[in-house]
């Protein structure tokens, strides 16, 4: 039951908000959906603390029959891989929903109904172990999302809020389609039973190619990425922490979960395709990421060059660099949930995101500045932060697999370092050429120090000591690297002609 | 099958619905020339819903029949005709509850307007019951006429003159294009009863006719097409929608589209199934047009009705996508889709009847900050908006995912893809309604009205159905298998 509580618990919660809260009780909505998603949380971590480290198999299952004469059924559990997602789920939605404090004015009742919606789309995703069900939920999920960058965005919100939704959607259903022909093959949703199934080496190609057409897209893999940047620059400061730190994993997670273990023959066959395209997000993002002039799609782009560093940490098939990509999806949900959050709170005195409009923050916000620039060494991957341990056992695990993309990937790593240190230094450093800038700004006040505290936290946690996360995932990897080493479908060269 | 036919077989109580209805619509026309037009509201209407009621719960407490015939098998019940005619029921009963205001305030409330809501919905369910083309084409012509009829009922109006003109003289053609298809079929099978027609069909030895056959299937089917406005026999359907009274759009949705899809089945999966080869190919060709005709030219509309117009189009492909399927999963698909098709249609437009005002109301602009003004009541559009684009875990979404199934399985798998392909292009124009609700400003003066309890009551109900049978479509699904699992 524990994993039907965390995930529907913030669903009721949204439910009694929607029923109970007067559209003008903005604190009580504030503070029930703060309490609700704090209770998830603490509930969540019975999940760690119960997990069982040594076995590769789901854990906390659940099985309810949900729709018998298709054969889905409601399935939920989850292993080494799912787990801390849900974790870092529940984990960055209070700290979303408390800097939504006083930056969302209007029409908060209905933020806070369909962030906690959101929250209970996102934990289903990571536990469904039915593939119809995952895929309810993860088409679920657009709705809230939707609805954030629509009503509380900026100002081409909708232009935004309408790409976001038709890319997706539009990867999605070509993911239907695959789903069900894997089902007419295999005779079952079951995600556990189909990772063993056998299918055929034509068949895995295309399932593929449909699961990519989802995959990447939410990922985002160039060149599918362009929705991002819109989104995030007009979804308000959470919708963005929880588009990058979660919504993004969702993608890295499909390939990692379905992909490699249930088409391992494809996934190596289309190697080349991911490695180069995660290379091309990796080189070409970050200089994009260098001439951007609004801080938020400077962080924007810094995420698709990231998450090319992850995908190409998955598909090494090796310990190092599947735990790796694991470990680096985990950082970047805390590092750029953090720089979104660190922009939202220079947004919320100056109302401007343009780089060239600040400077010198570090006169007036010699705190924000300190926990600015630990963020963004993270970002950068300085030994001591989270960041460093992630990218050091990707570029491990991509030189055991092929040296040139280790070395490509590499060079990302430098231009990662360029531009967010050269955003930093016109941020936070320099003279004061802003009058708004002397006049408004207050350093950060104790809400916003209690959000960044449980950060950063984990950045030096993870950065010291990342043995704990590792060890969630180990057994779990190991499992998954046997299962994408089978050949399922006889000799590729075989089938192919 | 082959047993002589007695000389009267007639067996009245099969029928006691039906023979219910007509009988009551026939008392409502004498009642309502007979009492003051003040009571006539609630009397004639009262007495409407009524007997609506009533039949749905003789046909409820019936349950699933076992198939049988009557009037020598020109009137069939059987589970399927019991379901279809549920529907049918729900179908007509709703949108009677939520224009229960709308026809007062706009003078609609004669007792004409109930008396041909009855009659069609009798020859809907003659439709679901047919056994024979004769009878088929009763009850089509009854449901036809009487819609007819009803589209135009608002006289001052030009636009809905032109609506009821538009449809009765297409509609006609169609009926001739039928007729005509009826008589080539006769002419080479020797009947007109869907068994021995089946029987002819399945036969030996047909290569000679093989031509006049064919030409006959087309012609019955282009002339069902015309009914359930499927591609390129939609013309009518965005003009007829937009111009006849809201409440009579809502009505003709949803009701004729059950009516004519209970006579395809009859038709087609009954009396032409040994033809499943050639009519399966004409009708993907169909489905195939009304997927892009619904997706790609609803993008285009400003007005919400006429936008639902292009919408019923696409669902109606979706839906033929399960009859060329077939199979169990296929005729399954269709009915679930058809069911929860109904129940999303009529929820819309009784939201588009609750927040009419004279002029506005009818524009998708007019929504503009409803979920401002009224969170309820848009949170109730938006249920039914992504549940008409599929997004789960909305009902409109297990109906798209039964009938992908049933392609996928039956092997129609570029049918399948074209499905979802179009699925997400016509995502866009539903979320645009979303999108005028939450996302625009509202004016200042906008949606006051008072929601009536009647309409308000059904609106609710269709939600409550949308959203329950979305998280738990068993509580659907095994009672469409119930009614297929019979089916010959």
């Amino acid at each position: 039951m524990l994993l039907s509580l965390v995930t529907f618990l913030p669903l009721a919660g949204a439910l009694a908000i929607i029923l109970l809260v007067g559209s003008d009780r903005p604190t009580i909505a504030r503070w029930a959906a703060l309490g609700v998603s704090l209770a998830t949380f603490v509930i969540s971590l019975r999940l760690y603390t119960g997990f069982d480290l040594t076995t590769a198999g789901y854990q906390f299952l659940e099985e309810k029959p949900w729709l018998p004469s298709f054969g889905i059924v409601y399935r939920m559990g989850v292993d080494g891989i799912s787990m801390p997602f849900v974790l870092l789920t529940t984990f960055l939605t209070p700290l979303c929903i408390l800097s939504s404090w006083e930056s969302v004015q209007k029409r908060v009742k209905e933020y806070m109904v369909a962030f906690l919606a959101l929250e209970a789309f996102v934990v289903g995703v990571f536990c469904a172990l039915d593939f119809m069900l995952f895929y309810i939920f993860w088409e679920a999920m657009l709705i809230p999302m939707f609805l954030i960058i629509g009503v509380w965005g900026g100002p081409r919100r909708v232009y935004a809020a309408f790409k976001f939704f038709l890319y997706t959607l539009a990867g999605s259903v070509l993911m239907l389609i695959a789903i069900l022909a894997m089902f007419f093959k295999a005779g079952t949703f079951s995600i556990p039973e189909l990772m063993d199934y056998p299918f055929p080496v034509i068949f895995q190609l295309w399932a593929f190619l449909a699961f990519m057409a989802s995959f990447a897209v939410k990922v985002p893999m160039w060149p599918v990425h362009t929705w991002l940047p819109d989104a995030h620059v007009e979804a308000p400061t959470a919708g963005s922490v929880i588009l990058a730190g979660i919504l993004l994993k969702m993608g890295a997670y499909g390939f990692i979960r379905f992909s490699l273990p249930m088409l391992p023959d494809a996934s190596r066959y289309f190697l080349p395709l991911i490695f180069g395209l995660s290379l091309v997000a990796v080189v070409y993002t970050a200089l994009v990421a260098l001439m951007q002039t609004d801080l938020k799609k400077l962080i924007a782009y810094s995420s698709v060059s990231h998450m090319g560093f992850v995908t190409i940490g998955l598909f090494s098939f090796n310990v190092q660099g599947v735990e790796g990509g694991l470990l680096q999806m985990i950082n970047h949900g805390i590092v750029a949930g953090a720089l979104f959050l660190l922009v939202g709170v220079i947004y919320d005195r100056l109302h401007t995101r343009e780089i060239a409009k600040f400077g010198g923050l570090v006169h007036k916000m010699p705190i924000y500045a300190l926990i600015f620039m630990v963020f963004t060494m993270a970002s950068v991957g300085l030994p001591g932060t989270n960041g460093f341990i992630g990218e050091f056992l990707i570029l491990l695990g991509a030189f055991h697999t092929n040296k040139l993309v280790a070395l490509i990937a590499a060079t990302g790593v430098v231009l990662g370092a360029a531009y967010m240190l050269w955003m930093f230094k016109k941020v936070v450093f320099g003279e004061i050429r802003n009058p708004d800038v002397e006049h408004h700004v207050t350093d950060v006040n104790g809400r916003e120090i209690a959000i960044f505290i449980p950060l950063l936290v984990l950045v030096f946690w993870i950065g010291f000591y990342p043995d704990p996360f590792l060890q969630v995932f180990h057994a779990s990897v190991e499992n998954l690297l046997m299962q994408a080493a089978v050949t399922k479908g006889g000799a590729l060269a075989a089938a192919l002609h | 099958m082959t047993k002589p036919a007695p000389i009267l077989d007639m067996n009245l109580a099969l029928m006691a619905p039906e023979i219910l209805i007509g009988i009551v619509a026939m008392l409502l026309l004498l009642l309502g020339a007979w009492r003051s037009a003040e009571t006539r509201r609630e009397l004639v209407g009262g007495l409407a819903l009524l007997t609506l009621a009533t039949c749905l719960i003789i046909l409820w407490k019936e349950g699933m029949h076992w198939p049988t015939s009557t009037f020598n098998n020109q009137y069939v019940v059987d589970p399927f005709s019991g379901f279809m005619k549920i529907l049918m029921l729900l179908a007509t009963l709703l949108p009677l509850m939520i224009s229960w205001d709308y026809l007062q305030q706009h003078n609609l409330d004669t007792p004409e307007f109930f008396v041909l809501t009855l009659f069609a919905l009798l020859g809907g369910m003659m439709m679901a019951s047919s056994g024979d083309f004769i009878s088929l084409y009763l009850g089509l012509e009854l449901m036809s006429l009487s819609i007819y009829v009803l589209a135009a009922s608002r006289r001052d109006n030009a636009l809905s003159n032109e609506a009821g003109l538009k449809y009765f003289v297409l509609g006609s053609v169609a009926s001739g294009l039928l007729l005509y298809g009826i008589s080539l079929l006769y002419g080479v099978t020797g009947s007109t009863q869907f068994v021995e027609i089946q029987r002819f069909l399945a036969g030996e030895g047909l290569e000679h006719s093989r031509m006049v056959i064919n030409l006959g299937v087309t012609l019955v089917l282009a002339g069902l097409s015309f009914k359930v406005a499927a591609a390129p026999f939609h013309m009518w359907a965005p003009d007829v929608y937009e111009g006849a009274p809201t409440p009579v759009t809502a009505f003709m949705a949803a009701m004729p589209k059950v009516a004519a899809f209970s006579a395809f089945y009859r038709v087609f999966v009954e009396a032409f199934a040994p033809m499943h080869a050639y009519w399966s190919n004409v009708f993907q060709l169909v489905a195939l047009l009304s997927l892009a005709v619904g997706a790609i030219a609803a993008i285009a509309q400003s007005n919400l009705k006429r936008m639902l117009a292009y919408s019923s189009i696409g669902h109606v492909g979706y839906i033929l996508i399960g009859l060329v399927a077939g199979g169990d999963m296929g005729h399954q698909g269709v009915l679930v889709y058809l069911t929860i098709y109904v129940f999303m249609n009529i929820g819309a437009f009784g939201l588009i009847l609750m927040l009419n005002k004279e002029g506005i109301g009818d524009n998708i602009e007019d929504f503009k900050g409803l979920g401002h003004k009224r969170p309820m009541l848009a949170l109730l559009m938006a249920i039914f908006m992504f549940s008409m684009a599929g997004i789960p875990p909305l009902a409109g979404f297990i109906g798209k995912l039964y009938i992908f199934m049933a392609a996928v399985k039956a092997g129609y798998l570029a049918l399948a893809i074209a499905g979802v392909i179009f699925s997400a292009i016509g995502a866009f124009y539903y979320i645009r309604v979303v999108k005028v609700i939450y996302f625009d400003q509202p004016r200042e003066e906008a949606f006051q009205m008072p929601v009536g309890a009647m309409g308000g009551v059904a609106v609710a109900v269709c939600a409550a159905l949308v959203l329950v049978w979305g998280v738990f479509p068993a509580s659907l699904t095994s009672t469409v298998i119930l009614t297929v699992s019979t089916f010959r």
